[in-house]
């Protein structure tokens, strides 16, 4: 019984996170049809800054400049590197967005050198709940992705700006044509992505406090998966790919026999999930048209 | 004649590298001493110019976007380095257990391709993408929790080497029978049909192209390739680790393709070649604690590589500036008849390819109004 509860909050709060990175990749696949290979490395850069401005020894300024510098970060490598490429062939921004990913890794590589720094934010120790040993910061990870998720959700339905980025990604001239500023658009995405990643970059300091350049990497990768799962481009798929991956991988980490294989599992239900439904659940059927 | 021409301009490739095999093969044959470092930088251009090639069979030639390349290395990698490390001991380290060990790796990362290649017909673009990167990330994950015994685990699978002195031949043999294979499928009927295909599958569909048998077909061979590049691979190094074959790795082999002009054999194989070079000349010029430098600069110039050769701003100046532009207005400018002033009755400067006296006179001998007669339609 606590096994199964320790399992399901670990597997929700990794879920959380997932589905927060993986909001980031669908949503500007959503909108700019890209996709962004670099995601993953703001998770880092935010980790990298929290590390730095940790200094002041005031976690909630820390977080805030991580996000902050992350949403720069962001806009700065959608308005130099993909937006020069806007309407070129869609494997050249692919080829520019590993560029982005690769350039970023060397950076703090060079910064920061490889070894791994610790940056502890806040121990907020563990708690018993149902018997199950639970660590706080995983059911602060699970509240706060979670409220981050509705609220994005409630953003994205009820304001101007979000429904604006929901007809961008519906049909990008129709839009244009009613007179949504596309550029600006495509922006806002980059930038709520890019905050997003910073705070994906929190929760893993939270969860172990080591970070080195290639923190970004693997995550970036399995929430791509996750985003896919869903349905890339629609983003309650993101969520529900996010939390399924999470839980899957926590269930396998849980069983000592796999538990090596755990990578190999969650991409090889990627693939069977893609053999059944070849958009993934909650994506578009496009028809072509001929 | 014309056709004889143009058949050898579609070889010169296979031509130039074929002759930098013998010569390079001779001159180690009567005891010149390659430098280590100059024998081991061959054999990687080698495997990355198999790579690439296969690569471009799927990318360039089929249009579909595989992230999962060096995961059918790893496969023939692997396997064909276990078999090779099985066989040496018991035959010696020769030719014969090279080809059987390199059969068995091609072999079985081509079943990987039959696997990788079913998938690919029922899914497109970016989904078909994730699932050979997951692909790849699984073989490695595979691989790298073995036990010791079979595939050596997380420390690697130990193979044999084969005599230095002779290994690059023999990969930049298997270049040559690579870009043979691949160049003379994409010019056959079935070529024609995979590039079909690419520009538009639904079209392809209706012209009664079995696209499923192509798309099979295009995938097994890139993948057998891709394995026989491992085989080779696990000659060259003492061991075969699971790390190197990760999705960055896949993308190096994509960056080669890319660059190198989608569709394009000679590219890839240019910029396969250049690639390979330069990341090691910078891992070898940058040392110590410029060492990271490499990365970035190596990041610097493809952004900047992409941006100049795809952003649509820069389309005008490309246009301007370019080698081939340039060549052809060379070309033009002998040729244009523009710059001949008509009303000056310089009738015989404007260059034609019908000849003044044929204009200038008329043959009114009836048999020439025949329908099949050359100056019927004048």
């Amino acid at each position: 019984m606590e096994l199964i509860f320790s399992t399901l909050i670990n597997g929700l709060s990794l879920g959380g996170i997932y589905a927060m990175i993986a909001l980031g990749y669908t949503m500007v696949y959503g909108i700019a049809k890209l996709l962004n290979f670099a995601h993953g490395d703001i998770i880092m850069v935010g980790g990298y800054l929290i590390y730095v401005f940790m200094a002041t020894n005031n976690p909630l300024l820390a977080i805030f400049m991580a996000v902050i510098g992350c949403v720069i970060l962001g806009i700065c490598v959608e308005k130099i590197a993909y937006k020069p490429l806007r309407g070129a062939s869609p494997l050249a921004v692919l080829i520019t967005a590993i560029g982005v990913s690769n350039l970023l890794q060397s950076l703090a590589q060079i910064i920061f050198g490889s070894a791994p720094k610790m940056a502890t934010v806040y121990d907020f120790g563990i708690v018993k709940l149902f018997g199950a040993t639970i660590q706080i910061s995983s059911l602060v990870t699970l509240v706060v992705a979670f409220a981050v998720m509705t609220a994005l959700t409630l953003f994205v339905k009820f304001t101007r700006l979000g429904r604006a980025m929901i007809a961008v990604s519906e049909d990008r001239s129709a839009a244009q044509l009613m007179g949504i500023n596309v550029n600006s658009i495509i922006t806002v995405t980059f930038a709520i992505g890019s905050a997003l990643a910073a705070l994906a970059g929190l929760f893993y300091l939270l969860k172990a406090p080591s970070i080195s350049s290639t923190l970004g990497a693997m995550p970036g990768i399995k929430a791509f998966t996750a985003a896919v799962i869903g349905g890339i481009g629609s983003i309650p798929g993101a969520m529900l790919g996010g939390i399924l991956l999470g839980m899957i991988e926590s269930i396998s980490y849980k069983i000592t026999a796999i538990a090596p294989y755990t990578d190999a599992i969650e991409f090889s239900i990627l693939i069977l999930i893609l053999l059944v439904r070849p958009t993934g659940f909650l994506g578009k059927k496009r028809r072509e048209k001929v | 004649m014309n056709l004889n021409v143009k058949k050898q301009r579609h070889y010169i490739n296979c031509i130039v590298i074929a002759l930098v095999t013998l010569v390079l093969g001779i001159l180690s044959l009567t005891g010149v001493r390659f430098d280590n470092s100059l024998l081991f930088l061959l054999e990687k251009v080698a495997i990355s110019i198999i790579l690439a090639v296969s690569l471009s069979l799927v990318v360039g030639f089929l249009g579909e976007l595989s992230l999962g390349h060096a995961g059918f290395m790893c496969v023939g990698a692997y396997l064909g380095g276990k078999v090779a490390s099985l066989l040496v001991p018991a035959m010696g380290n020769g030719l014969a257990a090279f080809l059987i060990s390199l059969a068995v790796g091609c072999a079985a990362a081509a079943v990987c391709g039959v696997i990788i290649g079913i998938p690919a017909l029922r899914l497109r673009g970016d989904y078909l993408a994730i699932v050979t990167l997951a692909f790849g990330e699984i073989v490695k994950s595979l691989f790298q929790n073995s036990s010791d015994e079979s595939f050596g685990g997380s420390l690697g699978l130990e193979t044999p080497r084969y005599n230095k002195a002779y290994l690059f031949i023999i990969a930049f043999v298997l270049v040559l029978v690579t870009l043979a294979v691949i160049q003379n499928l994409i010019r056959s009927k079935h070529g024609r049909a995979i590039t079909a295909i690419r520009d538009n599958e639904i079209a392809a569909r209706a012209s009664g192209i079995n696209v499923t048998k192509y798309k099979l077909l295009a995938f097994i061979l890139s993948a057998a390739f891709a394995g026989m590049a491992g085989v080779l691979y696990s000659y060259s190094n003492y061991t075969v680790q699971s790390t190197k074959f990760s999705y960055n790795y896949s993308i190096e082999i994509l960056v080669m393709v890319v660059l190198g002009g989608m569709g394009s054999i000679n590219g890839s194989i240019i910029a396969a070649a250049l690639i390979t070079y330069l990341n090691t000349k910078l891992a070898t010029v940058l040392t110590g604690d410029l060492a990271v430098l490499q990365n970035l600069l190596y990041a610097l110039i493809l952004i900047l590589i992409i941006i100049y050769n795809n952003a649509p701003a820069l389309k005008g100046f490309r246009d301007k500036y370019n080698l081939g532009v340039l060549a052809d207005k060379v070309i033009k400018k002998r040729l244009d008849p523009s710059h001949v002033q008509d009303d000056q009755a310089k009738w015989d400067v404007v260059p034609t390819k019908i000849s003044m006296d044929e204009i200038l006179s008329v043959d009114l001998t009836p048999q020439n109004f025949g329908p099949d007669q050359k100056g019927g339609d004048k």
